[in-house]
């Protein structure tokens, strides 16, 4: 486990995608997001962030997403928590290989 | 929650992050604080046809689900129609229930569905407690949806509850209610909207009990959903979680019987009243367009609350609270932490408070003495929507 993971529980260099149940309702600040299973509610607060988040399942990495999205290294570690509470609250998902 | 978060909240958004709507202002029972005045079916009521419309409108406008109220929702002959439409659009749905309805048969199809999520409503963690606000068996009723519910093995259905002066005391026992039948509390603040305006003196929590709330909230966290309705109890230390701003009109309101638009549940009131879905624009152009929402909207000063060192928590409490009151809306929450809003309270002049309108209690009988036997409903209409 890299020492990035450690600090915030989520692995970069994991390959994700938007949960299935989960709806994407762009905004100008970023996103709404819901997710219909778990009937929980939360916040893209940039939209550089939403745009990382919808190259997540096309990315091989979520750090390529990141970069793609225009994340900057300085930035990458803001990101990554953000990735992590999504992750922690099922709104986006590890993919499994296929 | 950041500070842009927040102040982008207050400048509305294209759509409402979810709202409520009342089907119908029919209901079977006759709670005293009931905040839509609800008794009799209103015969202007949506047709089943416009319904469907409206929730087309929250598809394109993605709105991800609705909170269903009324009255009591399903007593409509085509509510489980209307839940499948919406449901199939998209749609989510979260009804709020007495219980009445809610068969083992009705049960088994709820724990079946992802995208419907029901709320019971008790307002007492005992028959006594609950029924003296509900009337009698409501509990029993409750309770009874409850076992339904749990047997069918849905999981995480809500029992909500308002909080009053004589049930904060219940908080672990609602708890234990909750965790007996593998659902989730939910507890809401008590407004004096509706017919809670005649009872909210003798309901609302004492200050105390205030700050037992907050204490409870906070040793509770997450566990507990509270609609976000406490916000007005930051002030005591650190902010609740959730939002903590009046979502009114900004990204919330309030869909009522007949249509017209408000900008929030606890807001029944021509002051507050946007449109009506039936206009030319529909709930779109209400929700975009109107006068009263670009206001709510706007700037908001916070009147002499801005000076106080909570005002970032609390952001001036809840207006309708204030509205139904008499207080000034830029001035403090009738129930501010900080005893602010009780010089207010005391120079309201007795009878000058707004009254809460339209009312479609049943007249036949009293909201407030309990029902003398053999009392005859004065018109047909008076009788329970259910008989």
């Amino acid at each position: 486990m890299s020492p990035e993971r450690e600090a915030s529980g989520f692995d970069l260099d994991g390959a994700w995608e938007i949960h299935p149940s989960v709806a994407v309702r762009p905004e100008r600040f970023g996103a709404l997001l819901y997710h219909f299973g778990t009937r929980r509610l939360s916040f893209l607060k940039t939209p550089m962030l939403l745009d990382a988040v919808q190259r997540l399942s096309s990315s091989a990495t979520a750090r390529a997403a990141l970069s793609d999205s225009g994340v900057t290294p300085a930035e990458t570690p803001t990101y990554q928590r953000a990735l992590a509470g999504l992750a922690a609250t099922d709104m986006i998902r590890e993919r499994t290989a296929s | 929650m950041t500070a842009t978060l927040l102040d982008e909240f207050e400048l509305g958004l294209d759509a409402p992050i979810c709202l409520t709507w009342e089907l119908t202002y029919a209901c079977n029972l006759a709670c005293t604080h009931c905040l839509s005045s609800s008794g009799r079916r209103d015969p202007r009521e949506l047709t089943t046809e416009e319904c469907k419309s409206l929730i087309d409108e929250f598809e394109r406008m993605q709105i991800f689900y609705v909170n269903i109220g009324g009255g009591e929702p399903t007593v409509r002959s085509d509510f489980w129609e209307l839940v499948d439409y919406a449901t199939a659009h998209h749609v989510g749905v979260k009804f709020s229930t007495n219980g009445v309805k809610i068969t083992p048969e009705i049960a088994t199809r709820l724990a079946a569905s992802d995208y419907v999520d029901v709320q019971i409503s008790i307002d007492g963690a005992t028959a006594e407690v609950n029924d003296a606000v509900r009337g009698p068996g409501s509990f029993a009723t409750a309770i009874r949806a409850m076992e339904h519910l749990a047997a069918a093995g849905m999981k995480n259905f809500k029992i909500s509850v308002v909080m009053t002066r004589h049930n904060i005391g219940q908080l672990d026992a609602f708890k234990a209610i909750a965790d007996r039948y593998d659902a989730q509390l939910r507890i809401t603040r008590l407004r004096p909207a509706g017919r809670g305006a005649s009872v909210w003196n003798e309901l609302h929590p004492l200050p105390e009990q205030q700050r037992a709330l907050y204490d409870w909230l906070v040793g509770n966290g997450e566990k507990v959903l509270t609609g976000d309705s406490f916000f007005h109890l930051g002030a005591y230390g650190d902010a609740l979680p959730g939002l903590n701003l009046c979502g009114a009109g900004r990204v919330v309101c309030l869909v009522d019987p007949v249509g017209d638009v408000y900008a929030c549940p606890f807001a029944i009131h021509e002051q507050f009243l946007a449109g009506n879905i039936r206009g030319s624009g529909g709930f779109t152009t209400v929700w975009r367009d109107s006068e009263l929402f670009a206001e709510l909207r706007s700037p908001q000063t916070g009147g002499a609350c801005t000076k106080c060192s909570s005002y970032d928590v609390c952001r001036g409490g809840c207006m309708a609270a204030k509205f139904f009151t008499g207080l000034p809306l830029d001035g403090p929450d009738p129930e501010c932490v900080k005893g602010h809003g009780e010089p207010f309270l005391a120079s309201v002049a007795a009878g000058s408070t707004p009254v809460p309108s339209p009312d479609h209690s049943r007249t036949g009988r009293s909201n407030l003495v309990p029902i003398t036997i053999g009392r005859r409903p004065d018109r047909a209409c008076d009788t329970s929507p259910l008989a």
